[in-house]
C-alpha cells in the first residue's frame, strides 16, 4: 500500500480517553492511508471509535484528557508531534472537516460570509473583496441557489441542508488535500443526502482532494467510496476496496453488518441481528478477538489470541483468523471456508 | 429590529394601565383619606365631609381613578401627611442620589463580575476557579444587609476610610462645585463598593456555566477546526456568545439595583428613594408610598424592556423581520 500518491499514513495510532483517573482505549492501533482522489469510507455502528479517530487527525482532544501514540504522517510532518499553533497551520488549511450537526456546528450569532470568511482569515493573504467573492463562488459550488442573500444570513435562517452546503464550503475554502466528513448526511433527509453526497464528489473531482467520510450508513459507502474501512470496538476488522468489502466480505463483522440490512428481495421477514453490544471502554478486554462474544457459536480455538490483519486479496486484509470458519448459525453447512 | 422595539414598547403600554390601576386600588384600600394629615381633631365631621365632596372622594372609584391620571401626567402625586411637601418634589430632590449610587453600583459591578466569571470559566476547575467560587458562595450565603452592616464596620468604624452616613458632607455642601462632585462620589464609594461585591455573584456564576457550555459547543470545535489559535476562539466565538444572556440580564439587574437601594440607603442612611420608601413606610405616609410604589413598578417595566431591546440587538435569532 506504500505507493507515491499516500499523503496521509496513520501508523499504530491509539487514543485513550481518561475516565476516573484512568487512560482507556477509545481506539487502538489504526493502521490506515489515504490517497489523492480517493473517498476512504470508515464505517462501524455507534462507539465504535470513527469519530474519535477524526477528532484525532484533526488534533481536536484536549492533551489533558487523552492520550494518543503512534505517528500520523501528513504530507512529510507527524501531525502529533505539533503543538497547537503548528497544528492551526493545518487545520482548516490542508485538512477541512465537516461535521454531523449542521444545526450546532454554525455559531448562531455570525452571519454566514462570517463564518466562511474567518477560515480564511487565517490561511490566505485575501483582500476584503476577495474573500467576499470567494466566499460567494464557495457557496455556489456547494449548490446555495442565492450565495448573495445566503452569505448574509444567519443560521438559523437557513434550513438542515443549506447548512451542511455551508459547513462543506467552510471545510473546503482553502482547498485542503485532506477532506474528513464526519456522518455528513446523517442528520439529514435522503433527498438532501443525495445532494451533499454529490457535492463532495464534485469538490473532490476538482480539489483532487483526499476524502476520509465517517459514517454508519452502508448504502453512503456502496453509493460512494472507492475503499472502505470496517471498525469494531475500536479496531479496524477489514480494510479493502468497496467491491472487495461489499462482494466478498470476510469478517463475520462485516458480513454481519452486510446481513443485517434490510433487503427489499429479501423472502425471510426476519432481518438479521447481531447479539449484544459493543463492550464499554472500560470492559474493553485487552487480548483476544473483540468481537469474538458476539458469535458465541464460533469455537474460541477459531480466534486468534492477539487478532492481527491478514491480506486475503491484495489490498483487501481481515482482522482474526476466525473468519476462516465463520457461518451464520441458520446457514450453518452452506457456507463453509 | 425597530419593528422589534416598537412592538415590545407597545406591549408596555397595557403593562403600565394594569399597574397603575393596581396601585391606585392599593392605595384607596389603605386607610385614611388626603385630608388625614391637615385636620385637627377639632375639625368638624361635616366640614370634612364637604371637603372629600368637592374633592371627588365620593364619585365612583374609575371616576377617581381617571382624576388621578390626569393629576399624575400633571406631575401632581398630592401632599405627603409627614412632610406636608409636594410627593413630586420630594421625591425629585432624592432620586437623583438614587440614580447615582445605583448607576455606580451597576458599572463596578459589571466591572468586577465580567472578568472573574470569564477568568473562573475558562480555568474551570483550578486554583482561580475555586477561589472565584468559593468566593460566591460565601458571598451568597450572607444576607445583603449583614454584608453592609459588616463592610461599615470594619471599612468605616475599625479603618474609618469611608463616610458612613448622609450622601454629601456638611463642609462640602457649601462650597465649590468641585469639592461637592468629590464629597458625593466619596459617599456612593463604600456602599456602591459592597453592592457591586453582592451584585456580582448570580453574574459571575451564570457566565461561568456559560463560558464552559461555549467552550464545549459544536460551533467551537468548528471554529477550531478551522485553524483559529485560541485567543480568538474565546475573543471571536466563547465570549460574545456567553456574553449573551448576561446582557439580557442587565435590565432585569436594574430591579435588583432598586431593591437593594432600599437595604443600601437604610443601613447608610443614605438620603434616595429608598430610604425614603422605608421612612414613609414606618409613619404610613401612604401618599409618598403609593407614589414610590408606582415609579418602582414602572422602573421595573422598563428594566424588562430594556432586557428585551438588548437582547434583540445582540441576538438575531430574536429579531423580527
Amino acid at each position: 500500500m506504500e505507493t507515491a500518491s499516500n499523503f496521509l499514513n496513520i501508523k499504530d495510532v491509539s487514543t485513550a480517553f481518561k475516565i476516573n483517573g484512568q487512560f482507556y482505549d477509545a481506539i487502538s492501533h489504526i493502521n490506515l492511508q489515504v490517497h489523492h482522489d480517493e473517498i476512504l469510507a470508515i464505517v462501524g455502528e455507534s462507539g465504535c471509535g470513527k469519530s474519535t479517530l477524526a477528532t484525532t487527525i484533526m488534533g481536536l482532544h484536549d492533551p489533558a484528557e487523552t492520550k494518543i501514540s503512534g505517528e500520523i504522517d501528513f504530507e512529510g510532518t507527524n501531525l502529533l508531534k505539533l503543538d497547537d499553533d503548528g497544528y492551526n497551520d493545518f487545520r482548516g488549511a490542508k485538512i477541512g472537516m465537516i461535521f454531523q450537526d449542521p444545526l450546532s456546528a454554525l455559531n448562531p450569532l455570525k452571519r454566514i460570509e462570517d463564518q466562511i470568511s474567518e477560515v480564511m482569515d487565517y490561511h490566505t493573504s485575501l483582500s476584503k473583496e476577495e474573500k467576499h467573492e470567494r466566499v460567494l463562488q464557495l457557496l455556489d459550488e456547494v449548490g446555495i441557489v442565492n450565495p448573495k442573500r445566503t452569505a448574509h444570513q444567519f443560521p438559523h435562517e437557513l434550513s438542515g441542508g443549506m447548512r451542511q452546503r455551508v459547513i462543506i464550503a467552510i471545510a473546503i475554502a482553502c482547498k485542503p488535500d485532506l477532506i474528513i466528513a464526519d456522518e455528513p448526511t446523517t442528520a439529514l433527509d435522503v433527498t438532501i443526502q443525495a445532494q451533499i453526497l454529490d457535492v463532495l464528489r464534485d469538490i473532490q473531482k476538482e480539489n483532487h482532494a483526499g476524502i476520509i467520510l465517517i459514517t454508519h450508513d452502508l448504502g453512503v459507502v456502496a453509493e460512494t467510496a472507492d475503499r472502505v474501512a470496517v471498525m469494531y470496538a475500536g479496531q479496524i476488522v477489514e480494510e479493502g476496496t468497496a467491491e472487495q468489502v461489499f462482494n466478498t466480505p470476510e469478517h463475520p463483522y462485516t458480513r454481519s453488518l452486510l446481513r443485517s440490512m434490510p433487503q427489499r428481495d429479501n423472502e425471510n421477514d426476519d432481518l438479521y441481528v447481531i447479539k449484544g453490544n459493543v463492550p464499554s471502554l472500560q470492559k474493553m478486554p485487552s487480548t483476544g478477538d473483540r468481537f469474538a462474544p458476539r458469535i458465541p457459536w464460533v469455537p474460541a480455538s477459531a480466534h486468534e489470541e492477539n487478532p492481527t490483519m491478514h491480506e486475503v486479496a491484495p489490498g483487501h486484509e481481515v482482522r482474526c483468523t476466525c473468519y476462516k470458519e465463520f457461518s451464520f448459525p441458520d446457514q450453518k453447512g452452506s457456507v463453509t471456508a | 429590529m425597530w419593528k422589534t422595539i416598537l412592538r415590545r414598547f407597545l406591549i408596555m403600554i397595557p403593562e403600565v394601565i394594569i399597574l397603575s390601576i393596581l396601585v391606585f386600588l392599593l392605595a384607596k384600600a389603605m386607610p385614611g383619606d388626603p385630608f388625614t394629615g391637615s385636620i385637627n381633631p377639632k375639625a368638624d365631621p361635616q366640614q370634612i365631609h364637604h371637603l372629600m365632596k368637592i374633592n371627588g372622594l365620593y364619585d365612583p372609584w374609575y371616576q377617581q381613578y381617571w382624576q388621578w391620571v390626569v393629576h399624575l401626567f400633571h406631575g401632581n402625586l398630592g401632599n405627603s401627611y409627614q412632610y406636608q411637601e409636594p410627593v413630586t418634589r420630594l421625591i425629585a430632590g432624592r432620586a437623583g442620589n438614587t440614580l447615582w449610587l445605583a448607576l455606580f453600583t451597576m458599572i463596578l459591578t459589571y466591572a468586577f463580575a465580567l472578568p472573574m466569571g470569564v477568568f473562573a470559566g475558562r480555568h474551570e476547575g483550578k486554583l482561580p476557579d475555586t477561589i472565584i467560587r468559593v468566593y460566591t458562595y460565601v458571598t451568597y450565603c450572607i444576607p445583603f444587609f449583614v454584608i453592609l452592616v459588616i463592610g461599615i464596620w470594619i471599612f468605616g468604624y475599625v479603618f474609618g476610610w469611608f463616610p458612613t452616613t448622609g450622601s454629601i458632607s456638611a463642609e462640602a455642601s457649601g462650597s465649590g462645585w468641585l469639592q461637592t462632585i468629590g464629597s458625593r462620589f466619596y459617599h456612593i464609594l463604600l456602599p456602591g463598593i459592597l453592592g457591586a461585591l453582592f451584585g456580582t455573584v448570580n453574574i459571575v456564576q451564570y457566565l461561568r456555566s456559560e463560558v464552559i457550555d461555549a467552550k464545549g459547543s459544536d460551533y467551537v470545535r468548528t471554529a477550531r477546526s478551522k485553524g483559529v489559535p485560541s485567543k480568538d476562539i474565546y475573543r471571536h466565538h466563547i465570549f460574545r456568545n456567553s456574553l449573551l444572556p448576561i446582557a439580557a440580564f442587565a435590565g432585569y439587574s436594574i430591579t435588583g439595583l432598586l431593591n437593594g437601594s432600599i437595604f443600601t440607603e437604610t443601613v447608610f442612611s443614605y438620603p434616595g428613594m429608598g430610604l425614603l420608601f422605608v421612612n414613609s413606610i414606618s409613619y404610613r405616609d401612604y401618599t409618598v408610598i403609593t407614589a414610590l410604589v408606582l415609579i418602582y413598578g414602572i422602573l421595573n417595566l422598563i428594566g424588562t424592556l430594556l432586557s428585551d431591546i438588548i437582547l434583540s440587538i445582540v441576538d438575531p435569532r430574536i429579531r423580527i423581520e
